[in-house]
């Protein structure tokens, strides 16, 4: 095994590749624990230490005589995915219907979460590849302009990716820093005024986001001809030794990372992939870094919030309805949910919330509203079915 | 479930680590601020108020305030004991709507009708409904009402007698004091029937310093807005329910040809504004909502003020706008990103 050498494939329309982030020997092909909680099928490879590139690993050639469709081959069989957190395949995203034109790219370099400081890095070390690989997307969409959107708290970052962007006429839009304003409906109001239509995607309004690790990897594919075989990580929180930011082996366990960064501290409490926002918290330290790893997050169990209250309790303080950027009521939502009141949860737009986790953290009366929202977003699903199904089978009948 | 690696043994001592790693729904940090943080900082706001009247009121006043909360707590435990449910005196809930009852009733009342009060508003305005987060009308408000029917000789006319403020009364203020010893706002509807003459801004500065013709909270417009700031600044109240509230009273009683600013400084339209229809749990939960809300409560406030038999039209305003308020959050629902707005064609 070789390092860039593909290891997993599917032919599903929405996937992308895996390949190695090491060359050494496949020593078993067997269930291993993931993230999301599921033990997956996964293949270990012992490292030899030497790195040794696959042959298959060399620069595609001249990317001005590629169609876009090309380039979207490239992309793909280079496994890059967004990796701001939810890891959609990036061909995908880059192959937008004809009858929905895309205007305008955002390179994303709003930090997805607090703790996380990852793309600020990255903006920082190699903002002339994220400008390069921006320009990449430009082609494959066809679009008329790119913009970068840096948070105004990162002046350097700002500074470099303008230096960066200023050959190819690439704006750096400064954003005001505040949580979620990497969420990428909420970066397009802020940048055009435009609001995606609920139930709909960014490419409705003309629109394609990336992110900047986006960005680098797709520049490492087309003119390296480097598959996504590793990624920066954020090592934060007060239940790690030294908090770093890493460039870290795609199948790396949490665990070594951890003692990568001096061991864990003080009394164990969560274990986060992702940021303290939205991140999944895991049960075990051995499920490995993937490409939707933007961060891992080690929180102490005196640190960590314990208590939930037994039942749903509300004093109306409102603060979930001023701090919801999809302007939801969260604390209606919360309470049909509770209730299994799916049917009007569906006319408060449960479906629309981003789960971004504002409401949950400003709640005075710690209810656990993301959570109450998950099982009520899967309710309405489930009636949703069963209420298709039914209508199917009476039709038949009919 | 844990994956040990056969090739590094050296693990287990972390492996025990990891079988207490906590598992849970994000978001994995949450805010400070609680229920009972809350109610503390509201308390922290009257208690200037609170602290003043007692100076100017002495024992009296201090019976009705301890009254009131020992009503509001003890119903409020025994109440939750009987419903089997948790006991939660501690979030400071009772003892705040307690206080807040106090400072709405007359200083020289007799001591078991405070007690009645406070017993009434957890009874009748909270735990009927469900408990905290439940109730449709602001409990001390409910307490107040029930006084004010039920004793509406006390309720009307047990203020201080020979308070210390009197020293900032202006000497015609004293002489027409000396006669009526009748609430501001009362002296003032008699001028406006033409019965008596006297200017309102003879009552300025005794309305915003010591004022001994009204109930405990009334005492000082001055820390009205002192405890106003408070919560201003820690940021637990909407500035528009007070503002639009007081601006609403002002304007209508500007057109009806009362002096505006006296309209502000007179009666309990600035405790009511401030710390009555600010209640988290009885006003909308919209921006918009709680502007209708708050000039609703103006308008029925300066209507019963002016327009009624009753002495004052704070309270019932407010209850009034409280029962309207699940209406008001019906129709005032916030429009959700990505609906509604026209997509721009480009």
């Amino acid at each position: 095994m070789l390092l860039g050498q593909k290891i997993g494939d599917s032919e599903a329309y929405i996937s992308a590749p895996v390949h190695s982030s090491v060359s050494g020997e496949v020593t078993a092909v067997k269930e291993h624990p993931y993230h999301a909680g599921k033990n997956v099928l996964s293949v270990f490879i012992r490292s030899d230490g030497k790195d040794e590139v696959s042959p298959d690993v060399r620069p595609p050639g001249d990317l001005m005589e590629m169609s876009s469709g090309e380039i979207r081959t490239l992309i793909r069989e280079g496994g890059v995915v967004g990796l701001g957190g939810a890891a959609f395949p990036t061909h995908v995203k880059l192959s937008p219907p004809k009858n929905k034109p895309i205007e305008l790219v955002i390179i994303n370099g709003a930090e997805c979460e607090p703790y996380l400081t990852a793309d600020h890095r990255l903006m920082v070390e190699r903002s002339a590849d994220i400008i390069r690989g921006s320009l990449v997307i430009k082609r494959a969409v066809g679009a008329q302009s790119v913009i970068a959107a840096v948070e105004e708290n990162k002046p350097d970052a700002i500074a470099s990716m303008s230096e960066a962007g200023r050959e190819y006429g690439i704006d750096v839009v400064e954003l005001p820093s505040c949580y979620p304003q990497g969420a990428e409906k909420t970066l397009i109001e802020t940048l055009t005024g435009r609001e995606v239509p609920g139930g709909g995607l960014p490419m409705d309004v003309g629109v394609i986001v990336d992110n900047v690790g986006t960005a680098a990897a797709i520049h490492d594919v087309l003119y390296k001809g480097m598959p996504l075989a590793d990624r920066v990580i954020t090592v934060a929180g007060d239940g790690v030794a030294r908090g770093a930011n890493l460039r870290v082996r795609l199948g790396t366990t949490f665990a070594d990372v951890i003692d990568f960064c001096g061991g864990f501290t003080g009394e164990p409490g969560k274990l986060v992939m992702g940021g303290p926002m939205m991140g999944l918290a895991q049960y075990t330290a051995q499920v490995p870094v993937v490409k939707a790893t933007s961060g891992i997050l080690a929180l102490r169990g005196e640190t960590i919030f314990k208590g939930e209250p037994p039942h749903f309790t509300c004093i109306r303080c409102g603060r979930c309805v001023t701090h919801c950027p999809m302007n939801l009521m969260p604390y209606i939502l919360g309470s049909y949910s509770d209730a299994g009141m799916w049917t009007q949860l569906e006319d408060f737009y449960v479906d629309d919330c981003i789960e971004c986790g504002c409401c949950a953290y400003i709640c005075p009366t710690k209810n656990p509203l993301v959570q109450l929202i998950k099982v009520g977003k899967e309710g309405v699903a489930r009636r949703r079915n069963k209420v298709e199904s039914l209508a199917k089978s009476t039709a038949e009948k009919e | 479930m844990i994956m040990a690696r056969e090739d590094k043994p050296d693990r287990d001592e972390k492996l025990e680590t990891e079988e207490l790693l906590t598992i849970g729904v994000s978001p994995h940090i949450r805010d400070t601020d609680t229920t009972a943080r809350i109610m503390g900082w509201v308390i922290v706001a009257l208690l200037p108020i609170t602290f003043y009247s007692i100076y100017i009121g002495g024992l009296s006043t201090l019976i009705v305030i301890v009254m009131s909360i020992a009503g509001a707590v003890a119903t409020e435990a025994v109440i939750q004991r009987l419903r089997h449910m948790p006991v939660t005196i501690d979030d400071l809930s009772a003892l705040l709507t307690g206080l807040l009852l106090a400072l709405t009733l007359p200083p020289r009342l007799p001591f078991w009708m405070p007690l009645v009060g406070g017993a009434v508003a957890i009874a009748l305005g909270k735990q009927v409904f469900g408990g905290l987060g439940h109730n449709i009308f602001n409990p001390a408000l409910v307490g107040r009402a029930v006084l004010f029917v039920s004793w509406s000789k006390y309720m009307t006319t047990s203020w201080l007698v020979n308070p210390k403020a009197a020293v900032v009364n202006t000497a015609a203020v004293k002489s027409i004091d000396a006669v009526t010893r009748a609430t501001p706002l009362y002296t003032m509807r008699l001028v406006r029937q033409g019965t008596l003459s006297l200017s309102p801004s003879g009552y300025y500065r005794p309305l915003l310093f010591g004022n001994p013709w009204g109930c405990i909270g009334e005492v000082s417009a001055l820390l009205i807005l002192v405890g106003l700031a408070v919560l201003l600044v820690k940021r637990l109240v909407d500035w528009r329910i007070p503002v639009y509230f007081v601006v609403t009273v002002m304007v209508l009683s500007w057109i009806i040809g009362m002096d505006p600013l006296f309209a502000v400084l007179s009666g309990s339209l600035l405790f009511g504004a401030c710390f009555m229809a600010t209640d988290y749990v009885t006003n909308p939960m919209t921006r918009w909502g709680k502007v209708i809300f708050a000039v609703g409560c103006g308008i029925i406030t300066v209507l019963l003020r002016f327009y009624s038999n009753l002495p004052e039209g704070v309270m019932f305003a407010i209850l009034f706008m409280n029962g309207m308020t699940p209406l008001i959050d019906r129709y005032m629902k916030p429009r959700p990103y990505g609906h509604g707005r026209a997509v721009s064609e480009s």
